[in-house]
């Protein structure tokens, strides 16, 4: 064992993978974990926590996978976090935990990601379950939203003693994590599932088909149903497109109508009533996790792929090991390219997109090298699917329908980091809904937040 | 799940349900629409509220036979239940805004086509509530097809009843009675049109040369109804709107129909063998030369 590496992590081959929808990554053994763990150094001032957002003890339940006691691990990670399972498969841990990992400097960061998977992974197979509630304290909170903040805060507030209520618009509970990120690197019934039923298993109580600000305002929730505190999570549904001509054309969709068709309804599988557009050439827009997603469920459904994006490699937003899985699989990947039209053809089809090529000027405000337009240079790739995948922003529905709730520029509702605290009283709100679209482990950072934040309102009212 | 407590059928190919839902019962108004589902594997489809009874927290809806989702919704009975039911969605109709006495002064004409008379419902009851006599006109392909004519007739100030086949009422299309209303010296204020979309389409250009203000109801693809998706995307005043969340309801005579159209086709192959998949069971593998498929 070469302790500067990574424990190599068995995969499906790309070949293989590229024509399933299973998971991508089959995760450590028993044997591979210990190995990987023994690597930690444990460090007395552990940098790797200080990457995390919910600053789960990581040498603590490194050491206990190390000893063979892995419900022991499970336990360490619980008390921070609810949803291990699914931040093991997709935190974009380079940039977080295993970015600051000590063992990085020299040779690679451990595992830390892979780890944490395989105790949830373990602990779920062996049905351990998460320390119960506490004796309920007879206050009444609800949640808007089902996605990682939401059910973080539901799960921490159960555990307290309240009474808790998510009310979720669509028809299943999960946010992105059901509609969004794909089966083949999340799980939905092996994985999403047994999440949310840890979280119910505290005694927290889902209802669909709620659309918060339609079926029920949060002042009739206040003041007619009796609950005492509400929590935002409501994500950043919103998808963006880019005003260009042609993007009306039958064969444009967002990308959260392709994932959502394909995640949500289970278009991809045969038995599915929902349809999906099965494109031989499909150019994605974009260049975070969404677009990798949007391409890779494409290509699994029998497409050649294109990833079209305006900057170069370096600055692709989606998570390393995705573009790494991505290019194994076969997406080509159309750099340093911005598209100005979507050509149809006499019915209304798409027929292709013409792009112009792009090179890196000066850095803009986020300090990246912005594009800028190559003179000349457009040209067109002949695709019958466009998918957008531009990013999105938080449904105005809430705000627009609650008295005394400030947003920002961006539609963003504003709360206080420290405590989801927002301009409205006995409301808190955290996630994408309060800092537009991020990540899954922000939002279960955000969901902790707002839950002491609400205790600390109920306990003082 | 939410339970069926009456299920007709109106004609062979149009069904009406009353649905347990407390909550958007509780909430709802006219124009609004819900979207359901059957089951665990069934599509999500939107639905206008065709009434709604607040005390008893039920919802009405009217839908046709179209393909495979409608076909197995078909099939519910009085005692079934939906397995989603969520709403209300969409922006109310106008009306339920405006000043009641600014539209006690307003004449207003309704015109109504195939299935589209269940939407046009609500909204003519709600004025007749509130002291609000309008002009309604429903068309309906032939007399065997016509629905919820009674209703209509007791809410309606006057109801003009026209099938394109002159089986019953007056004889063709909607658009050629309320060219005969007009030239007879009625005036209106304001037309609101729903049916299908070709339908709506003419309506439009007739009502824009007779300078009559005009709002249709636009029924897009959809999928969540809440503007997560996009999919329901129209073009209004050349502006792209959301219609799940910006409508249904838009001013008619900036719509892009001939778009909309477009975008309705977007699933129709695929679609089409879901339906002979439901109908059939599973013998239908392409072949029959219609559906183009054989996957
Ligand atoms: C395709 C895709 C891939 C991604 N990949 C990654 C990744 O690899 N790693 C990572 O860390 N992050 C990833 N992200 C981002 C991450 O999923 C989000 O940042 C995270 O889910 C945000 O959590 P949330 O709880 O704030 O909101 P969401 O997960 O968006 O959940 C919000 C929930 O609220 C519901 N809701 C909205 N409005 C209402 C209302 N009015 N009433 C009731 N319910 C409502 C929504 O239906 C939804 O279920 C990805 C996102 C997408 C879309
Ligand atoms: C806001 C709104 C209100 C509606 N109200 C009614 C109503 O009160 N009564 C009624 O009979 N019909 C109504 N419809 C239309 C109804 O939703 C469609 O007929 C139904 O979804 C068709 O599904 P299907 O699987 O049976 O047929 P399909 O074969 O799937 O489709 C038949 C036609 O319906 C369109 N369609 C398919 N799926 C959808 C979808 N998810 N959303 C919208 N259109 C779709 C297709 O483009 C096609 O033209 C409404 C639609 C909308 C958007
Ligand atoms: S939750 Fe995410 S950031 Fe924290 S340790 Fe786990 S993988 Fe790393
Ligand atoms: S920084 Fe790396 S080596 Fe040190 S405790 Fe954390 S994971 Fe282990
Ligand atoms: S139906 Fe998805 S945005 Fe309107
Ligand atoms: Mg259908």
């Amino acid at each position: 064992m070469d302790v500067l590496k990574k424990t190599p992590v068995r995969e499906q081959d790309a070949k293989v993978r590229a024509t399933n929808f299973e998971e991508v990554c089959l995760g450590y053994n028993g044997e591979e974990a210990k190995e990987e763990a023994s690597r930690c150094i444990n460090c007395k001032n552990a940098q790797c926590m200080k990457g995390c957002p919910v600053s789960i003890n990581i040498p603590g339940f490194i050491e206990k996978v190390k000893n063979d006691d892995i419900e022991g691990a499970y336990q360490i990670i619980s008390e921070s976090s609810a949803l291990p399972a699914v931040c093991g498969r997709v935190c974009p841990q380079e940039s977080q935990c295993e970015g600051k990992c000590i063992r990085g400097i020299k040779g690679e960061p451990i595992s830390i990601g892979k780890l944490e998977r395989f105790v949830a992974d373990w602990a779920s197979e062996n049905g351990i379950k998460p320390q119960g509630a506490a004796e309920k304290n007879g206050k009444k909170v609800a949640v808007i939203g089902s996605g990682p903040a939401g059910l973080t805060c539901a799960g921490d507030l159960a555990k307290m003693g309240y009474d808790v209520t998510i009310f979720e618009a669509l028809h299943e509970a999960g946010g992105v994590l059901v509609y969004g990120i794909p089966e083949f690197r999340l799980p939905k019934t092996r994985v999403v599932a047994k999440e949310i039923e840890n979280v119910k298993s505290l005694g927290v109580k889902i209802e669909t088909n709620v659309v918060v600000g339609k079926s029920v305002t949060i002042d009739e929730l206040l003041n007619e149903e009796g609950f005492d505190a509400v929590f935002i999570g409501s994500g950043a549904g919103l998808p963006k497109f880019m005003g260009i001509p042609g993007e009306q054309a039958n064969g444009v969709f967002s990308a959260n109508e392709y994932l959502t068709r394909s995640n949500l309804m289970k278009a991809f599988n045969e038995d599915s009533n929902t349809p999906i557009m099965r494109g031989k050439k499909v150019a994605v827009v974009g260049g975070g996790n969404v677009a990798m997603d949007a391409a890779r469920t494409a290509l699994r459904l029998g497409s050649e792929v294109h990833i079209v994006y305006r900057r170069s490699e370096e600055e692709l937003p989606a998570r390393v090991e995705e573009v790494h899985h991505a290019k194994e699989e076969g997406i080509i990947f159309n750099l340093l390219t911005n598209p100005v039209e979507i050509l149809e053809d006499e019915k209304g089809w798409v027929k292709g997109i013409r792009c112009i090529k792009m090179e890196l000027g000066e850095p803009d405000e986020s300090g990246r090298r912005r594009p800028v337009e190559v003179p000349g240079s457009e040209f067109v790739i002949d695709v019958d699917t466009v998918i957008m995948s531009l990013g999105t922003s938080p449904n105005p529905l809430i705000s627009s329908t609650t008295k005394g709730l400030e947003i920002n520029k961006r539609k963003c509702i504003v709360a206080a980091e420290e405590n989801g605290q927002t301009s409205k009283e006995g409301v808190y709100a955290g996630g994408d809904a309060v800092t537009g679209a991020a990540t899954v482990i922000l939002a279960m950072g955000a969901g902790k937040a707002g839950a002491k934040g609400i205790d600390e309102y109920l306990r003082n009212k | 799940m939410y339970k069926i407590l009456e299920a007709k059928e109106l004609t062979p190919n149009i069904y009406y349900m009353v649905v347990e839902a407390k909550r958007v019962a509780r909430s709802c108004q006219p124009g609004q629409f819900v979207i359901v589902r059957t089951d665990e594997r069934a599509e999500r489809i939107p639905l206008t509220i065709c009434d709604y009874d607040r005390e008893k927290g039920t919802v009405t809806i009217v839908f046709q036979v179209v393909g495979a989702g409608t076909e197995f919704m078909s099939h519910l009975k009085t005692g079934d239940a939906f397995h989603d039911f969520v709403g209300p969605l969409g922006q109310p109709s106008e009306l339920v805004h405006e000043d009641k006495e600014e539209l006690k002064k307003k004449k207003i004409l309704f015109v109504a086509g195939g299935v589209g008379t269940a939407p046009v419902y609500p909204q003519v009851k709600w004025l007749h509530e509130n002291g609000i006599d309008a002009d309604v006109i429903v068309g309906a392909k032939t007399k065997s097809i016509l629905i919820l004519e009674k209703e209509m007739e007791a809410v309606a100030g006057r109801l003009f009843v026209t099938t394109d086949d002159g089986s019953y009422g007056r004889s063709g299309m909607v658009t050629q009675t309320i060219t005969d209303l007009v030239n007879e010296g009625n005036h209106y204020d304001v037309c609101i049109a729903i049916g299908p979309m070709i339908m709506m389409k003419f309506v439009c250009k007739l009502t824009k040369e007779l300078n009559i203000p005009t709002v249709v109801s636009l029924n897009p693809i959809m999928v969540d109804g809440t503007g997560m998706c996009g999919a329901c995307r129209v073009t209004v005043g050349g502006e792209v709107k959301f219609a799940c969340v910006d409508g249904p309801e838009f001013d008619g005579l900036q719509v892009n129909f001939d778009e909309a159209m477009q975008r309705q086709q977007i699933y129709k192959t695929a679609e089409g063998r879901a339906y002979l998949a439901a109908k059939e069971g599973a013998t239908h593998h392409g072949g029959c030369g219609n559906c183009g498929g054989n996957d």
